[in-house]
């Protein structure tokens, strides 16, 4: 039997005994079998001793269940990594940072305890999956979308605390929590937000409560066990259209990303879009790169070829949602909008007016139309995996032309050949600024990976040098990722550690996520 | 299924109709299984697995030369391979937890997808 760091075999055994009483015998699994299933199934580590393997499972199906499984565990000082529904996929999927940790894993947790068409919310706990959501909303007629992200099997509230994002106007998954209840380390339960308030009638209409907000600080942290979510949701909208804007030159981007920007911010275009670049993505076609390779083509001679074979250089794909005269008047707007730029190209997309019957033959992207399906993983579909670095940027062109030049400079120097350069034109997940994802391949050829986590640790500290990082990142690189948000001598992490000390002494919950380790462990670490 | 219509039997006669609301009458376990099996699949396979457009594991079984490509559509799926591929993954599948699909659906699934198998 694989043994948490640091806990004898004796201690072990006895907080075993213990939890299978807590939970039942079936709820607690210890064989290589069942630790199998609790693996990275796109670990970057596979074959290597590195690879993150609990010691445990335990799955308790309610708050008082977790209670005494955080007590039993908190008392022998025996690290703790809670998932929800555990497909954190490129991020990790349901393995945890230490190995030896047990899992605390709460799928069963799968009550969906309210849903409101009147105030559009849910209340939902953990184990509670977009699937699940999806078809009790459909099955009881509720007039409300869920936002899934793109694999439709995570749950709104490992997503949200992750803070990843959708594609509708409720993109930004964590902006949409609304009442926490947590778990804290030592087994006592609390509601933030109107939460607090005994009988509370709003604790999912109204965040913040009386007092320090504090919601945030159980995001993408290792401070309590969240075991119910509050998430909005978004009204039934009666009608939804697409429209794309292309414009023809290089230079034309800084125009257009000031007029997304002005567009967006003003809520006139809402919800997730692609940057597109048809002249690039020839010249990748080509066997060329997306990004600006040293002694490459130039962008004259890129235009020129854009102009030749009639492609622009940039594009976009718009969506809308809402009364059909409203979304008319917002897509008119935003040709108008962009009709400033010389040559700028507009073509209607698809339209639908709910409720839909979608045939097979549309190729909406489901997700848009707040439906959660897995089609994603046809990106993927040749390979074994990958894990993805997300870098924030600025929502400008000029800062998209820097990226190009310096994550082009940067493959150059590794080394890295075009095909083999993982790169993504940004996307605008998040308000106010644009997230680049490139999905690194991962495999089960210990070289190869050895040789992508190598680039992995390169792109953050490249992109870090020129004031960028990442969202969110792997299990594997969360130290690396942490270690460049490092502004006035890491006061940041000083006071999250400081938050983790008090809040959880023993160092038992998650540690290592984020960065963020317990004072026994970080010294080891240093 | 014989029931003595006794009146001391009626309780036990009771309890048979009560049975026969849940499971078809001229059901044979196996079909039950099958049944259970097929809901199952319904819920954690049909998104990746099934039919129609954004289903990955099917096009992706297509692109392995695999024929047909639906797994529902198969004749030659064993129960041990489908436990196998349901709790250690393959390719980009991941695996499956215990608390996802416990041991007794993962049984009723491979009942399921190994239905229309020669006996």
């Amino acid at each position: 039997m694989r043994l948490p760091p640091g806990v004898s075999s004796s201690d072990f055994s006895a907080a075993l005994a213990r939890l299978e009483g807590a939970v039942g015998k079936d709820w607690v699994l210890t064989s290589d079998d069942d630790m199998e299933t609790y693996r990275d199934s796109y670990s970057p580590f596979w074959h290597e001793e590195e690879d993150r393997i609990p010691s445990a499972a335990v799955a308790p199906d309610s708050v008082e269940q977790v209670q005494a499984v955080v007590r039993i565990l908190n008392e022998r000082k025996i690290p703790l990594w809670t998932i929800s529904t555990g497909k954190n996929l490129a991020y990790g999927g349901s393995s945890p940072a230490l190995s030896g940790s047990v899992m605390l894993d709460l799928k069963r947790m799968d009550k969906i305890l309210e849903v409101s068409d009147k105030n559009h919310y849910a209340l939902v706990e953990p184990g509670v999956s977009y699937f699940d959501l999806y078809r009790y909303i459909q099955d009881n007629k509720r007039k409300v979308w869920i936002d899934p992200p793109d694999p439709g099997w995570g749950s709104p509230v490992g997503n949200s605390l992750e803070r990843g994002g959708g594609r509708t106007p409720m993109g930004d998954h964590f902006a949409s929590v609304c009442g926490l209840e947590v778990v804290l380390a030592n087994g006592e339960v609390l509601r933030t937000g109107m939460g607090a308030l005994p009988g509370a009638k709003t604790w999912q209409q109204y965040k913040y409560g009386f007092g320090p907000y504090i919601d945030g600080i159980f995001s993408q942290s290792n401070f309590g066990v969240i075991t119910k979510m509050g998430v909005w949701l978004m009204p039934e909208p009666e009608a939804y259209r697409e429209g794309s804007v292309a414009v023809p030159k290089h230079d034309d981007l800084i125009p257009f990303v000031d007029t997304l920007s002005y567009l967006m911010n003003s809520k006139i275009v809402r919800g997730t879009m692609l940057l597109e670049s048809p002249v690039l993505s020839y010249r990748q076609s080509q066997g060329g790169s997306v990004l600006d390779m040293p002694g490459g083509p130039s962008v004259q001679e890129m235009e020129r070829i854009g102009a030749e074979k009639n492609l622009p250089y940039w594009q976009m794909l718009f969506h809308f949602w809402g009364p059909p005269k409203v979304i008319d008047a917002q897509w008119e707007y935003t040709k108008e909008k962009f009709s400033a730029i010389p040559g700028a190209a507009f073509r209607d997309g698809r339209a639908y007016r709910f409720p839909v019957e979608l045939k097979d033959s549309d190729d909406v992207q489901r997700v848009y139309l707040g439906i959660p399906n897995l089609s994603v993983f046809a990106l993927i579909a040749g390979g074994q995996g990958h894990m993805d670095f997300s870098p924030i940027i600025p929502m400008t062109g000029e800062a998209v032309f820097e990226v190009l030049q310096v994550f082009g400079a940067a493959y150059a120097e590794m080394g890295v050949p075009p095909k083999n350069q993982f790169f993504a034109l940004p996307w605008t997940f998040f308000p106010r600024s644009f997230v680049l994802l490139f999905g690194l391949p991962v495999t089960h050829n210990i070289e190869q990976n050895r040789e992508n986590r190598k680039v992995f640790r390169r792109l953050v500290g490249v992109a870090a040098e020129h004031g960028w990082g990442e969202y969110r990142t792997h299990v594997a690189f969360m130290d690396v990722v942490s270690n460049v948000y490092s502004w006035n001598g890491h006061a940041l992490r000083r006071l999250h550690e400081t938050i983790k000390d008090a809040v959880d002494p023993n160092g038992i919950l998650s540690p290592g996520k984020s960065g963020i380790w317990p004072q026994r462990m970080r010294e080891s670490r240093a | 299924m014989t029931y003595t219509m006794t009146r001391q039997s009626k309780p036990i006669l009771l309890g048979a109709i009560l049975l026969t609301l849940a499971v078809p009458v001229f059901a044979a376990p196996d079909d039950v299984q099958v049944d259970r099996g097929h809901k199952v699949y319904d819920k954690w396979c049909f998104p990746c697995h099934g039919t129609g457009p954004g289903k990955p594991g099917t096009d992706s079984l297509r692109q392995r030369g695999q024929n047909p490509a639906v797994l529902e559509e198969r004749t030659d799926l064993t129960a041990p391979a489908i436990k196998q591929f349901v709790r250690h993954g393959v390719f980009f599948m991941p695996m499956f937890r215990k608390t996802e699909i416990s041991d007794s659906e993962l049984d009723a699934i491979a009942a399921y997808l190994t239905r229309n198998n020669k006996k």
